[in-house]
């Protein structure tokens, strides 16, 4: 056993972790890091394509170039940090907490700190969570597990294959999967538009010729030990057209249906957990319900681009370390959503600062419009040229903007989508 | 010649685990015959895991009696053989006074079957018992001493156990032919292996009539009764402390809210007639009756929470009794067919059955000196303290490499699994729980395969999910004619 005392635990060393991690060590806080897989970069290590950094480094780099730049940090800082360590417990009390945690080379870790960083990532929806019927043969992947597969281990789930969900890792996956020399049958996605970016609808289906089933479901699946077909389905008014369905013959059924926060540990700790990110409720400083312990990056809500991740993982180093300075804490106020959204994170606000809020819409428009109010009244407009689901919203509002409003205990700040 | 057998057990569920089991107790040359790559992937493995408290039936059906006498089995096997079991309780409940008068009559076949502290609730009683209950419950029954296992990690602990006291295990060797002469029988296997047999016991679950064809014993089919259920998270708000039953109806005991054995939460099954005996195919409409039948127990239950779904067919008989006979067309052999529901519960009183059976038609029984009915107990990081954990990861570093985030599985659990003769991805499954939780493999699957590689010197490609042609992975990337972009509208060929 190996018992260790920092100020910070991180938790996860994938782009959010480090970081976090970097942020924290930066301000002169002592760290541990602690990341489950032998290398650190999480997720990022198997997405070879590129389309990374854009906004970050304003160059495209691939994901295990974008990790790269932040493992180097993590490395060259005084982090100390343990790979191949996965943790298992939070043991949160009034005077601190300890952070449990195993690995083959140390055994037990305990770790004694006063704050904690939540940046465990997500895990990918499957056949379970979406209900797709049929029989239960080999051959049923998630794309995440596939591109895993392929980009890391060098091996091919199967020759012939159809995608379920039109999100950007299912087009990725279309294109690699042709590129490796397998066939894919089609893409099938139940929305009537597809999910993913049209620089990826454009780069890995029509430039490979693969058919995009829009508002189609895969209705059921066949095979008794490995996948042999599928039969899919067209939907008109949310209903199955029976009639219409046709089968396609296919070895592998890659499902790109979407993710969820990891969010055990939390749940485990007490952790309020806000039923529609999956995610901790945060309040301004992404603080959870339990005192001392932070989220950021996946495992605080999904985001679609690492550079969202690493922004507010950054954010989030730096209201741990206001937070073990700071004795006494900042007034905050209730933050909800609207109309036309599914969520807005943090779930508080604060009034003698920017607040920075990411949000996700439940519509997809062109010409919408973003508006603030404050306890009935409009703080904020702004135009949003294209809004979709699967395209976060990032906003910040200036400390300038709500200066001339009155604030009490009830105040609340909404924010809502209009069309 | 060293292939000729005392007894031949034909089928490797629960049924014919724990007859080859039951004899390794004595001085027999017994040899277990399983046509699938593992033991309990049959009927043995999809089933909701109860066990029963004896009050569905009364005593004059003999699935009756012996689901009764195996029900009070459990507690010493679970000492031999460390399978997860709790006797969690049963409870009926009734939602009108006409169901009420249903849970009467099981209330007085529990009495006639000797059903241990069974009892009549009202409506606060069962609401004490349970506070999850539809409040609607009119009130129902108490059977403290049903319970619940992990069906399949019986089957292992049963063969495990069985292999230990000299019972040879045959896999992949599925019964197609036979001959006998005066002495003994010899049974041939699809791939050309053959054994020798003096006594053959057919309990081959939803195959039963087809072996008893092959050996040209009684004439009889078995139909399959499938039944399809679904699994929800660990963390699903619907898990209760007790297994919760409607009122029965006339064809099905009716779908049931079961806390498993390992902490997740069950709802199902459907009974429904098949053609099909490998019929795993399950449907929209199913799953909707599911749901709706198991909130009317207990509201919370959430389509939110499904991790996944499986069907398992029951293999029935005309008049839905067990058929446990000596053949009397041919000599030498016992039907141990239509082990439908409450087959898990009886199997160890199915065992002695038999056993006494085999005596009866002069069988010679001698108890074996050196008999041990323990088997090691592996320890599995979930069900241990911090403390123990961290002496046991000195030990053992392995136990300190977490493999399966979602249900907690090191790899020393993995590579245990292995070395047990389960090298196929649903086999460590069911041995480790690995790849059965909310993640459902999508972060360990990979990493799982290594290991089995690593332990047997099997390739990739030959790894499988549960033999057959349930194969993983193809080839390796570049084994195929790389493709290129298509940007003149034609596909390159290479
Ligand atoms: C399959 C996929 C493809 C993507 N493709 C793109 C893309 O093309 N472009 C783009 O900009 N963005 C993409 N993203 C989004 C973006 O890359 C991710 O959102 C971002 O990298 C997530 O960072 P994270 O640190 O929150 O999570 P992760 O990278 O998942 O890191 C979490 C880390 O925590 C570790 N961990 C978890 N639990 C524990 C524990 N108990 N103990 C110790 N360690 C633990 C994990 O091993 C992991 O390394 C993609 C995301 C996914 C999932
Ligand atoms: C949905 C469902 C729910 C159930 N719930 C419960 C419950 O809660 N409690 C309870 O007590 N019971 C329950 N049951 C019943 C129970 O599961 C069965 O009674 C029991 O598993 C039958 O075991 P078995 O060994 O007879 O059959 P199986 O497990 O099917 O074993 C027979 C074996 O024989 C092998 N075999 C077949 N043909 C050949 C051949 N030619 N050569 C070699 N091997 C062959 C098969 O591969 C198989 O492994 C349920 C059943 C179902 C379907």
């Amino acid at each position: 056993m190996k018992e260790i005392t920092k100020d910070v635990v991180v938790i996860g060393g994938g782009s959010a972790g480090m970081a976090a991690a970097g942020e924290v060590v930066g301000k002169g806080h002592s760290v541990v890091l602690l990341e489950r897989e032998e290398i650190l970069g999480g997720i990022l290590n198997q997405c070879i394509h590129n389309g990374f950094g854009l906004h970050r480094f304003k160059e495209e780099l691939t994901g295990p170039e974008y990790a790269e730049r932040y493992a180097r940090i993590i490395e060259e800082s005084q982090v100390e940090y343990y790979t191949g360590t996965t943790v298992s417990e939070i043991d949160s009390r009034e005077d601190g907490k300890t952070v449990f945690a195993f690995s083959s080379e140390h055994g037990m870790l305990r770790i004694n700190c006063r704050a904690v960083v939540l940046a465990m990532g997500c895990r990918e929806r499957n056949r379970g969570n979406i209900g797709t019927p049929g029989t239960r043969p080999a051959g049923v992947y998630t794309a995440g597990l596939a591109q895993r597969l392929v980009n890391m281990e060098g091996l091919m789930p199967g020759s012939k294959c159809v995608i379920v969900g039109s999100g950007d890792i299912g087009l990725i996956m279309a294109r690699r999967m042709s590129w490796a020399g397998a066939e894919v049958k089609g893409v099938v996605e139940i929305q009537p538009y597809p999910a993913g970016l049209t620089r990826n609808i454009v780069q890995c289906l029509n430039d490979f010729d693969i058919p995009l089933h829009l508002s189609h479901v895969v209705s059921k699946i066949y095979g008794k030990d490995r996948v042999e077909g599928v039969d899919i389905t067209p939907l008109k008014n949310g209903m199955e057209v029976t009639e219409e369905t046709f089968h396609v013959e296919c070895d592998t059924l890659l499902l790109s249906v979407g993710l969820v926060p990891e969010n055990e540990i939390a749940r485990n700790t007490g952790i309020k957990i806000n039923p529609e990110t999956n995610g901790p409720l945060v309040d301004s400083n992404l603080m959870t319900s339990v005192e001392g312990i932070f989220a950021c990056g996946n495992v605080l809500h999904v985001h679609d681009l690492v550079d969202y991740v690493s922004e507010e993982s950054q954010r989030c180093g730096e209201f741990v370390s206001t937070y073990l300075k700071a004795g006494d804490r900042e007034q905050q106020y209730s933050m909800v959503s609207g109309s036309n959204l599914k969520y807005v994170i943090p779930n508080r606000f604060s009034s003698g600062r920017d607040n920075h809020f990411y949000m996700r819409s439940l519509i997809v428009r062109n010409h919408a419009e973003l508006v603030f109010s404050l306890d009935g009244n409009e703080v904020k407009r702004k135009k949003i040229r294209h809004i979709q689901p699967s395209e976060m919203i990032s906003f910040t509002l200036k400390k300038e903007e709500l200066a001339d409003f009155n604030l009490d205990e009830q105040s609340r700040l909404e924010v809502s989508l209009i069309g | 010649m060293s292939n000729l057998f005392d007894v031949a057990v034909i089928g490797a569920g629960v049924t014919g685990a724990a007859i080859a089991r039951k004899l390794s107790s004595y001085n027999l040359k017994t040899v277990l015959l399983e046509k699938e790559c593992d033991v309990s992937f049959g009927v043995s493995k999809a089933n909701s895991g109860i066990i029963h408290g004896g009050f569905h039936h009364d005593s004059s059906m003999l699935k009756s009696r012996l689901e009764a006498r195996g029900n009070l089995m459990y507690d010493q096997l679970k000492e031999e053989l460390h399978f997860p079991f709790k006797r969690c309780g049963i409870l009926v409940a009734a939602f009108s006074t006409d169901e009420m008068r249903t849970v009467e009559k099981l209330y007085n076949n529990g009495l006639e079957n000797k059903s241990i502290g069974i009892e009549l609730c009202n409506h606060e009683r069962m609401l004490n018992l349970e506070p999850k209950l539809n409040t609607d419950v009119t009130g129902g029954l108490f059977a403290p001493g049903g319970g619940i296992i992990e069906p399949y990690r019986f089957v292992f602990s049963l063969v495990e156990s069985a292999r230990k006291n000299g019972v040879e295990l045959l896999t992949e060797f599925k019964v197609t032919g036979s001959r006998s002469n005066d002495e003994s029988y010899t049974v041939e296997s699809a791939d050309g292996r053959q054994i020798e047999a003096r006594w053959i016991v057919n309990a081959a679950g939803l195959y039963c009539d087809e072996i008893s064809r092959i050996f040209d014993a009684e004439e009889y089919e078995i139909k399959p009764r499938k039944g399809e259920e679904f699994l929800l998270d660990r963390n699903a708000s619907a898990h209760t402390d007790k297994v919760i039953f409607p009122a029965p109806s006339k064809h099905s005991k009716g779908m049931l809210v079961i806390p498993t054995a390992e902490g997740t939460t069950m709802v199902g099954p459907t009974a429904q007639m098949v053609d099909n005996k490998e019929s795993s195919s399950t449907s929209k409409e199913n799953f909707q009756t599911i749901f709706a039948s198991a909130r009317r127990l207990i509201p919370q239950v959430s389509e939110r929470d499904i991790i996944t779904s499986f069907t398992g067919s029951r293999p029935t008989l005309a008049g839905d009794d067990f058929y446990i006979e000596p053949s009397k067309r041919i000599p030498r052999f016992i039907h141990v067919a239509g082990i439908q529901s409450p087959g898990l519960t009886a199997a160890p009183a199915i065992a002695e059955y038999v056993k006494d059976l085999l005596k009866t038609e002069g069988l010679q029984l001698a108890e074996k000196a050196d008999y041990d009915p323990c088997i090691e107990k592996v320890p599995r990081f979930r069900n241990l303290s911090k403390e123990e954990l961290a002496e046991l990861v000195e030990e053992n570093p392995a136990y300190g490499e977490l493999v399966c985030r979602c249900e907690n599985v090191t790899e020393a659990e993995i590579v245990a699994a292995i070395r047990k003769d389960h090298i196929t991805l649903d086999g460590i499954k069911f041995y480790t729980r690995a790849m059965m939780g909310r993640c459902q493999g999508g972060f360990c699957t990979h990493k799982i395969m290594k290991i089995i590689c690593r332990e047997t010197g099997l390739s990739m490609d030959e790894i499988t999910k549960r033999g057959g042609g349930s194969w993983l992975v193809h080839k390796e990337v570049g084994d195929y004619p790389l493709r290129s972009r298509n940007l003149d509208g034609e596909r390159q060929q290479p």
